[in-house]
C-alpha cells in the first residue's frame, strides 16, 4: 500500500478538486510571488514614483 | 531515485538521528546548523543587552551615564546586535528547524546553508569592528546624509546575503520534503508560519540591497549623493518588514509551544493560515507608516498603506490573539480543567519557562505593542508621537515583550531536544520569564509615557543644559525616564538570567540520555504530533478566551480614543 511511494492519494477515488484557497496556501512559491509583489508595487514602486515627482528646488 | 538538491556532484546521504523525545527524524547537518545559529544569536544578544543597559542608563537622568559621543555609538551597537544579529541568526535556526526538522526531512545543500552561516557572521562582525571604531554612530535607520564607514555598509550586506542564502536553503528543504514525501498532504501551521516569515524575509532583503549598495558607494565616493526622502521610502521596505519576520517567526513560535508543552492545536488551522496570509499581503506595505510625517509624500499613499490594508493585517495579529489562547484554552479542557472560566488558565504550567514565556509575549504583545503600534499607524495621531519615546516604547513592546521573550521561551525546548542537554539552574531559568517579561514590560510602558510628555527619542540631554534655547519639560517626564532606567536594569538582569542559563546548559549541561527522555518525558504524548501535523481543535467553547478578547478591545478603544483627545488638545480648532 505505501511502498510505491509516489502518489500517496489513493488512486480509487476520483480526483477532488484541491479548493483555490488550499492550492494557494500550499504553494509556498506562489506565495513567495505575493509576498513580493504587492509590497513592491502598492509600497516601493508607488512610493518611488511619487517621490521621483518632487520638483528640485530652483 | 532522483534528486534535486545538489550540493557537489551527487545527492547528499544525510544522517538522521531518531528524536527520543519527540520520534522525529532529525538530519545531523540540520541540527548541527540549527545549533550553531542559535549559539551565535544568544551572543549577539548579550552584546547588544548590554549596550542597551548603557543606553538606558545614559537616558535615566539621575545617572547620564556615557558622554555624548559614546552614547550614539552604543545606541548604534545596540539597534544592530539585537534586532538585527540576535533576531535573525535566531530566526534561521527556526526556519531550519520548521522545514527540517518538522517536516521530517533532509535539509537542502547543507554546504551552501553554512556558507550563508559563515556570511551572516563576518558582515555581523564587520558591522560592530566598524561601529566600535566610533566612526558610524549613525543608528539603526542610518539615515542618509548622516554617513557611517564603508565597512559598516558592507558588513550589513554581507550579513544580507548570508541570510538570503539561508532563506533559500529554507524553501530548497520545502520542495525536497514535498517530493521525498516526508509528510502527508500540507504542511504543519508551525511550517507554514515559517513560510510567511521567509517570503517576507525575501522582500525584506531586496529592499536593503536596493538601499544599501548604492549608500555603499556613496560611502566609498562613487555615488555622489543620495536622496534623503528615496533613501527612507526603500529603508523602510527593508526595516519595517524585517520587522513583520519576527512577527511572523513569534507567532509560529507560540503555536509550536502551545502544541509542543500542551498539544494545543490551532482551532481551526484554516483561519489560522489566512491569518498568515494577510501578513504575507499586507503587512509589509504597513512600511508607510514611518514616513507619515514626510512632507512630499501623498496622502493617498500614506493612508492607503497604513490604513486600508494595514487593517487587513492587523485583523491577522487579532486572529492569531484570539488563536493561541483558544488552542491552548481547548487544550487544557480536553486534559479535564473545565471549571469556571479560568481553571485552564490557573491551573497552566507556569512554572515551565517555555510555557510562562509564550504566555507572557502573547499577551504583553497584544497590549503593549500591538495597540501602540495601531495608535502610531494612524495618521493624525503619528503627530503627536513620531520620534518621541514613545516609539521605542512601542518596539520594545513588539521585538523584546514580543520576539525576544517568545524566542527566549522557546530556547527552553530547543536546548534539551537540539542540543541534547538538561536546562540547568532550574530555579533560575523558571523566574527568568518573569523578570525579563516584568523588566522589559516597564521599559515599554515608561518609555511610552515619556513619549506622550513629548521626550524626543535619541536624545542624550533632555536638560538642554548647553542650549541656546532653554526648555523645561515637565517634571513627571524626568520621573518617566528615570522609572525606566530603573526597569532597564531590571530587563538586563532577566536577560543575564537567559544568558547564564543558556550558555551553561548548552555547553556544561548534564547530557540528555534516552532513559531520561523515557523516564522525564519533556513534551505530552500528543505533543509531537500536535507540532508536526496538519490539525484542528475545531471548538469555539471558549469563554475564558472570550472574556480576554474583550477585556483587550475595550482596552484597546478606550486607549485609542485617549490619544484622539490628546491630539485635539494640541491642536485645538474650535
Ligand atoms: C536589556 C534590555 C533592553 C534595554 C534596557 C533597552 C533599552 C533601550 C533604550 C533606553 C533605547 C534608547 C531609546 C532612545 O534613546 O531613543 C533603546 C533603543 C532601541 N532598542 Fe532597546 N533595550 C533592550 C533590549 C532590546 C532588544 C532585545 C531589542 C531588539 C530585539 C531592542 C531594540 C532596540 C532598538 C532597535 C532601538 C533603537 C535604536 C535607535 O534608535 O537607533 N532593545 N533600547
Ligand atoms: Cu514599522
Amino acid at each position: 500500500m505505501t511502498d510505491t511511494g509516489q502518489d500517496t492519494r489513493a488512486s480509487d477515488q476520483p480526483a477532488e478538486r484541491v479548493p483555490f484557497m488550499q492550492r494557494l496556501l500550499d504553494n509556498p512559491f506562489l506565495l513567495l510571488f505575493l509576498g513580493v509583489a504587492v509590497p513592491a508595487v502598492l509600497y516601493l514602486m508607488w512610493g518611488i514614483m511619487e517621490v521621483a515627482q518632487i520638483p528640485i528646488a530652483p | 531515485m532522483a534528486s534535486i538538491a545538489d550540493t557537489g556532484t551527487l545527492p547528499r546521504a544525510a544522517e538522521f538521528r531518531t528524536c527520543p523525545d519527540t520520534g522525529l527524524k532529525i538530519d545531523l547537518a540540520a541540527e548541527k546548523l540549527i545549533r550553531w545559529n542559535a549559539v551565535v544569536a544568544v551572543v549577539f544578544l548579550a552584546i547588544g543587552g548590554f549596550f542597551g543597559l548603557l543606553v538606558a542608563l545614559t537616558r535615566w537622568p539621575a545617572v547620564h551615564l556615557l558622554p555624548a559621543e559614546w552614547f550614539y555609538l552604543a545606541l548604534t551597537a545596540h539597534g544592530a546586535d539585537v534586532l538585527l544579529f540576535w533576531v535573525i541568526f535566531f530566526e534561521i535556526a527556526i526556519l531550519y528547524f520548521a522545514s527540517a526538522v518538522l517536516l521530517n526531512s533532509r535539509l537542502a545543500a547543507p554546504r551552501i546553508a553554512w556558507l550563508g552561516f559563515w556570511l551572516m557572521l563576518a558582515g555581523a562582525l564587520l558591522a560592530n569592528v566598524a561601529v566600535l571604531q566610533g566612526e558610524s554612530s549613525v543608528m539603526f535607520t542610518s539615515y542618509v546624509p548622516m554617513q557611517a564607514a564603508p565597512h559598516f555598509y558592507l558588513g550589513l550586506i554581507l550579513f544580507a546575503v548570508g541570510a538570503l542564502v539561508a532563506v533559500a536553503v529554507f524553501f530548497g528543504t520545502l520542495v525536497i520534503a514535498k517530493d521525498e514525501g516526508t509528510y502527508e498532504g500540507s504542511v504543519p501551521l508551525v511550517t507554514f508560519g515559517a513560510i510567511a516569515a521567509a517570503v517576507i524575509a525575501v522582500f525584506t532583503i531586496t529592499s536593503g540591497a536596493i538601499i544599501l549598495i548604492p549608500t555603499f558607494f556613496w560611502s566609498v565616493g562613487i555615488i555622489s549623493h543620495i536622496d534623503p526622502v528615496m533613501y527612507k521610502v526603500v529603508w523602510w521596505g527593508m526595516g519595517h518588514s524585517s520587522q513583520q519576520i519576527n512577527v511572523s517567526a513569534h507567532v509560529a513560535v507560540w503555536y509550536a509551544i502551545a502544541a509542543m508543552v500542551l498539544g494545543a492545536k490551532p482551532l481551526s488551522e484554516k483561519v489560522s493560515r489566512f491569518a498568515f496570509l494577510m501578513y504575507i499581503l499586507f503587512l509589509q506595505i504597513a512600511a508607510a507608516h514611518h514616513l507619515l510625517v514626510e512632507p512630499g509624500i501623498s496622502s493617498e499613499w500614506k493612508i492607503f498603506n497604513t490604513s486600508y490594508a494595514l487593517y487587513l493585517a492587523v485583523l491577522g495579529s487579532l486572529i492569531h490573539g484570539l488563536s493561541v489562547p483558544g488552542a491552548i484554552e481547548a487544550a487544557q479542557r480536553r486534559r479535564g480543567f473545565t471549571k469556571g472560566v479560568f481553571e485552564w488558565l490557573r491551573k497552566a504550567p507556569w512554572g515551565n519557562p517555555a510555557f510562562s514565556g509564550m504566555f507572557l509575549s502573547l499577551v504583553m504583545f497584544g497590549f503593549l505593542g500591538g495597540i501602540s503600534g495601531v495608535v502610531l499607524g494612524s495618521e493624525q495621531i503619528n503627530l503627536i508621537l513620531h520620534n518621541t519615546m514613545y516609539v521605542p516604547g512601542h518596539f520594545h513592546g513588539t521585538v523584546v515583550a514580543g520576539t525576544t521573550l517568545a524566542f527566549m521561551a522557546i530556547t527552553y525546548l530547543v536546548v534539551p531536544l537540539i542540543f541534547r542537554r538538561e536546562i540547568m539552574f532550574k530555579k533560575v531559568a523558571q523566574w527568568q520569564p518573569y523578570v525579563f517579561g516584568l523588566g522589559v514590560a516597564g521599559i515599554s510602558l515608561f518609555m511610552m509615557g515619556a513619549g506622550t510628555l513629548g521626550v524626543s527619542r535619541r536624545h542624550w540631554d533632555i536638560t538642554f543644559s548647553d542650549a541656546p534655547v532653554a526648555f523645561d519639560y515637565p517634571g513627571t517626564a524626568f520621573l518617566m525616564m528615570g522609572l525606566n532606567g530603573v526597569f532597564g536594569v531590571l530587563a538586563a538582569l532577566g536577560g543575564l538570567m537567559y544568558i547564564v542559563v543558556v550558555v551553561w546548559s548548552v555547553f556544561f549541561g548534564e547530557r540528555r540520555t534516552e532513559e531520561k527522555a523515557r523516564s522525564e518525558p519533556l513534551l505530552p504524548q500528543d505533543g509531537a504530533a500536535a507540532v508536526a501535523t496538519y490539525g484542528s481543535e475545531g471548538t469555539l467553547k471558549l469563554p475564558g478566551t472570550i472574556t480576554l478578547v474583550a477585556v483587550f478591545f475595550v482596552a484597546f478603544v478606550l486607549y485609542y480614543f485617549v490619544n484622539w483627545k490628546f491630539l485635539s488638545e494640541v491642536w485645538p480648532l474650535s
